[in-house]
């Protein structure tokens, strides 16, 4: 096999084993981002100096004797909005295509203490505004598995580098579904973990309220290995929860018999196509032959989500962009006076999408729409929330797609912004809710990947990554390959 | 018609905390630019704010000595402007819920108590600090540095209700405020470092109107003459507005320029201005428990207007020397040290404490910290005096000695000689002396010249240099003088 078809679990056994070096595992990582990147373009930034570097540390520890760290010399990519030390954060934006952060996000410096290996930066909407990773500053990432497909957004850099095999492990974040969304997309997994679970610190702010950075990969354990090395309260993150953080790997082999498992009517309505109804559907008999008791419930506030997840989500990133003014920082355009400087620098670094959203945010705070927009849209926050907990009253989790179509062509929903944003409609009411949501594979059509998700109330990871273990266990379809070949073009 | 003014004050004072309010910066004054920051108050991409403790229990003591409300929780907003000392395009305060609400403070004015009322004291970070260059002002400045030091040190915003009629009241409300937050700790008080800053908000109106003028808000006063100047000047000017029919038509806001001693005008007032202000998603509401508040509550010393009741009812001071030595913290702790280690009366302690002492701290421009004489000492030289075993003179040149020096009185008076005489017997015999060897001045006295008589009394002092107790003195020369007008008495 493949060094790179392996897991990150199985390539922590080879390396303890000495089978491998480190070293050689990030030089076989890079070689495979090469071979890759011209097809699907998943990374803005490949940092080889810098991974070498990790890796021979690590080498050298390992040749000591030394105990090593879970994830001592295994290769991730993170996705460019999460801040690394020197290394280029540019979140696919023309304002930070240069800006080189001075310090390494909290779950970056956890990673390192874990003894990671950080590749490169992947590739993603700007500032993580979409769903489709084409509104880059650097160009599209393409879906590994059809080529002329988009991957999912925005965190389909990351995505489409699991799926191409060119890593193991990656970091995505999720604002309404951009963990969740491009697994299911490229046929891998994501995990959006209870709101504060996973600090924010150096993850740059789209909708504060509503994001988390989470863990990507092509096996549960392993999705269980980096949520494990990442969580847990921050003196930095003042949102991070002070509950106790309880790893979820050495449970993931729990008995998960006579669990409930709440199916919400409104997540498989009119809006779902077909293909996608009965593949996810399809898929409670895999939960029920593993023991789960399912039932079908009624979750009506569902269809406000979109729309209330939209007006905060642009309120919070209109507040949260107003500091690229081309002052300290980032792109800056030449301009007669302050006010000249800070339009034109504005006008110039900023793509469309995030020009529409931050201008649609800035109206909806306004004195006067305040009220009707911003805090409307926190009242029905409110309704979806409670709704969510009391259906986890009587459900242990929910089951529903992660998305309501299958890949679309690349280029095809660009004129359309409504309808790309309808496409979070499954993943929003978590993000709104702060609640837990893991996206898994769950089989092909048409070639392109399906996805299903779990949902589960505030700080079940454990839990859902343990249903998803089972289900892992029982389900072929988890860890297909793209076919050499991409569809069009091959990878 | 005549007319009257009403000022209200916004006082924005930096909290002496060590650290910055969300991140562990340094907050020292005068560091070189730009060199106590990080991502946090420099607002780059990704970094996050984290409340400093210590920067919310001041600004909940400066709300319970000003006696507010204490709001149950504490909650932050985002203030959204473009300017480039604001690194993160918003000010992280608070809007929708001030932490203090509804407390008041009382001034002794020439009208005797006021109470002025405390709308609302909220805390927030500060912005950095624009420098214009190539021009004195900001007009004609040919580039502009920003310095990010002083970003985000804690501040709280002080308003006061439209409670003040005259500047002289303004100056007041600002002088005891100041007093109150030095007392506290809170903040350092200095307003020429500008950690203490001042906006009044003033219009007039009738006299007998209720309703209210339309306002300017000076902008920036860094100094208690300014605020009382700046005000004259501007209350002077809408009222000659308002006499000769053209009162102000928009509210604006105006500069004080220090050279001219006139406000000028910078900008009309928008309003309502667009801050779209929203809740800072950041950082999650603190809750401020009751027994959290009484505990900050503990720790807050006794205040001027405690000190003041207790030094004019207990201690007999007057009321202009009670607050004197009140306002000033540690010339107060100084004061009290001196009275609990002196037998007498503490108006004689004020006395010397406001008068000579205080001569010298000026004259030297010393710290009451730095101050070498020792509260003990400055009351054992007011023993001294009381005994008799130095004159009042004399103590004076003691206490000088024992302020440059350090040394106690005893030895200042034993080295230098300057016990007082007193003894009778030796002073009836100096006396004797001068008498003999001044006949015209006797003669001249008893001729009925009461000036001849303080002419001897000075050459008792001089044949002593000084050390005769003049009351002694005084009553030989009388016996001695006496006698000889009326002999046949005998």
């Amino acid at each position: 096999m493949h060094l790179l078809d392996m897991t990150a679990a199985e390539l922590a056994e080879a390396l303890a084993a000495k089978t491998v070096s480190a070293v050689e595992l990030t030089r076989a990582c890079l070689e495979r981002i090469a071979a890759v990147e011209p097809k699907v373009h998943a990374f803005i930034t490949v940092c080889a100096e810098e991974a070498f570097k990790q890796a021979a540390d690590i080498d050298r520890r390992r040749l000591r004797g030394e105990p090593l760290p879970p994830l001592a010399g295994i290769p991730v990519a993170v996705k460019d909005n999460i801040c690394t030390a020197g290394i280029r954060t540019s979140c696919a934006s023309r304002m930070l295509q240069d800006f080189v952060p001075p310090y390494d996000a909290t779950v970056v410096m956890r990673l390192k203490q874990a003894g990671a290996v950080v590749v490169g930066k992947t590739n993603m909407d700007e500032f993580a505004m979409g769903s489709t990773t084409e509104y880059s500053f650097f160009g599209p990432t393409r879906n590994p598995w059809r080529h002329e497909y988009v991957p999912g957004g925005s965190s389909g850099g990351s995505a489409a580098a699991l799926a191409a095999r060119a890593v193991p492990l990656a970091l995505g974040s999720d604002t309404g579904g951009s963990v969740r969304l491009p697994a299911a997309f490229c046929g891998v997994m994501g995990l959006k973990p209870t709101y504060g679970r996973v600090s924010r610190y150096g993850l740059v702010a789209f909708a504060s309220s509503l994001e988390q950075i989470g863990p990507m990969a092509r096996s549960v354990r392993d999705l269980a290995l980096l949520y494990d090395a990442i969580g847990g309260w921050d003196d930095y993150d003042q949102t991070t929860l002070p509950a106790e953080f309880i790893p979820t790997l050495p449970g993931l082999n729990k008995e998960i018999k006579g669990l409930r498992v709440g199916v919400p009517a409104e997540y498989f309505g009119p809006g779902l196509e077909s293909a996608v109804r009965e593949k996810v559907r399809s898929r409670l008999k895999v939960l029920q032959d593993l023991g789960l008791i399912v039932e079908e419930i009624s979750l009506p506030t569902t269809e406000y989500a979109v729309a209330a997840y939209y007006v905060i989500a642009m309120a919070e990133a209109s507040s949260n962009l107003a500091r690229y003014d081309g002052v300290r920082y980032g792109h800056r355009a030449a301009g007669r006076d302050i006010l000249a400087m800070f339009t034109r620098t504005r006008q110039e670094g900023f793509g469309p999408e995030v020009k529409r959203r931050i201008m649609i945010g800035t109206y909806v705070l306004s004195a006067g729409y305040y009220d009707e927009y911003y805090r409307k849209a926190q009242e029905v926050r409110t309704l979806i929330r409670r709704e969510l907990e009391a259906a986890f009253t009587r459900c242990d989790l929910l089951l529903t797609p992660t998305a309501p179509v299958l890949p679309w062509m690349m280029g095809e929903k660009q004129r359309d912004p409504l309808t790309m944003y309808l496409a979070d409609c499954c993943t929003v009411p978590a993000n709104l809710a702060g609640l837990p949501g893991l996206s898994l594979p769950c089989g092909f059509v048409d070639g392109l990947p399906v996805g299903m998700q779990l949902l589960g109330p505030a700080l079940s990871e454990p839990l859902l990554l343990r249903v998803a273990y089972h289900y892992e266990q029982a389900a072929a379809s988890c860890h297909a390959t793209p076919p050499e070949g991409g569809g069009a073009g091959g990878i | 018609m005549e007319y009257e003014a009403v000022i209200g004050l916004e006082v924005h004072a930096e909290l002496c905390t060590a650290s910055k309010v969300f991140c562990g910066c340094a907050t020292t004054f005068g560091a070189p630019p730009n060199n106590q920051v990080c991502p946090v108050c420099l607002g780059l991409p990704g970094a996050l704010p984290a409340l400093n403790r210590r920067a919310l229990e001041y600004a909940i003591a400066a709300g319970l000595a000003l006696n507010c409300q204490i709001a149950s929780t504490c909650q932050f907003d985002r203030k959204q402007y473009y300017y480039p000392d604001l690194p993160k395009a918003y000010q992280i305060t608070q809007y929708h819920q001030p932490l203090c609400t509804g407390g008041c403070l009382e001034i002794m004015t020439k009208q005797g108590l006021k109470r002025v009322g405390i709308t609302r004291i909220h805390l927030e970070e500060e912005a950095g600090k624009t420098v214009h260059a190539g021009s004195t002002g900001i007009t004609g400045a040919q580039y502009a540095l920003i310095d990010y030091n002083r970003c985000g040190i804690p501040l709280i915003e002080i308003v006061s209700g439209p409670d003040l009629r005259f500047p002289e009241e303004a100056k007041l409300f600002l002088e005891k405020l100041r007093s109150i937050l030095c007392y506290l700790g809170v903040s350092d008080g200095k307003m020429e470092e500008g950690s203490l800053r001042c906006d009044a908000n003033v219009s007039v109106r009738p006299v007998g109107e209720q309703a209210m003028g339309k306002r300017a808000e000076i902008k920036n006063l860094n100094s208690f003459r300014a605020v009382q100047a700046a005000l004259a000047y501007e209350i002077r000017r809408q009222m000659e507005l308002a006499a000769s029919g053209t009162p102000l038509a928009m509210e604006e806001a105006r500069a004080w320029d220090e050279q001219s001693g006139m406000t000028v005008y910078m900008r009309p007032k928008e309003q309502p201005h667009e801050y779209r202000y929203y809740p800072d998603p950041d950082l999650m509401p603190v809750v401020i428990s009751s027994a959290w508040v009484e505990e900050i509550g503990r720790t807050i010393p006794e205040l001027p207007d405690a000190k003041y009741d207790r030094y004019t009812r207990q201690w007999g001071l007057a009321s202009h020397d009670a607050w004197l030595i009140a306002a000033e913290q540690k010339l107060a702790a100084y004061f009290e040290a001196v009275v609990e280690s002196f037998s007498g009366n503490p108006k004689t302690v004020s006395h010397w404490v406001l008068g000579e002492f205080s001569r010298l701290l000026n004259l030297e421009k010393t710290a009451i910290d730095a101050v070498k004489i020792r509260p003990r000492d400055f009351a054992v030289l007011l023993e001294r005096l009381a005994a008799g075993t130095v004159s009042g003179n004399t103590a004076k040149t003691v206490l000088e000695t024992m302020f440059y020096t350090g040394q106690d009185p005893d030895t200042i008076i034993r080295e230098q000689g300057l016990a007082q005489i007193s003894d009778v017997q030796q002073l009836q015999e100096l006396v004797a002396a001068v008498l003999a060897a001044h006949p015209g001045p006797v003669a001249d006295y008893r001729a009925g010249k009461a000036k001849a008589f303080d002419y001897l009394v000075g050459q008792v002092m001089k044949a002593t240099r000084g050390r005769a107790n003049p009351e002694v003195v005084r009553q030989i020369l009388i016996a001695e003088l006496v006698p000889a007008e009326k002999p046949a008495k005998q």
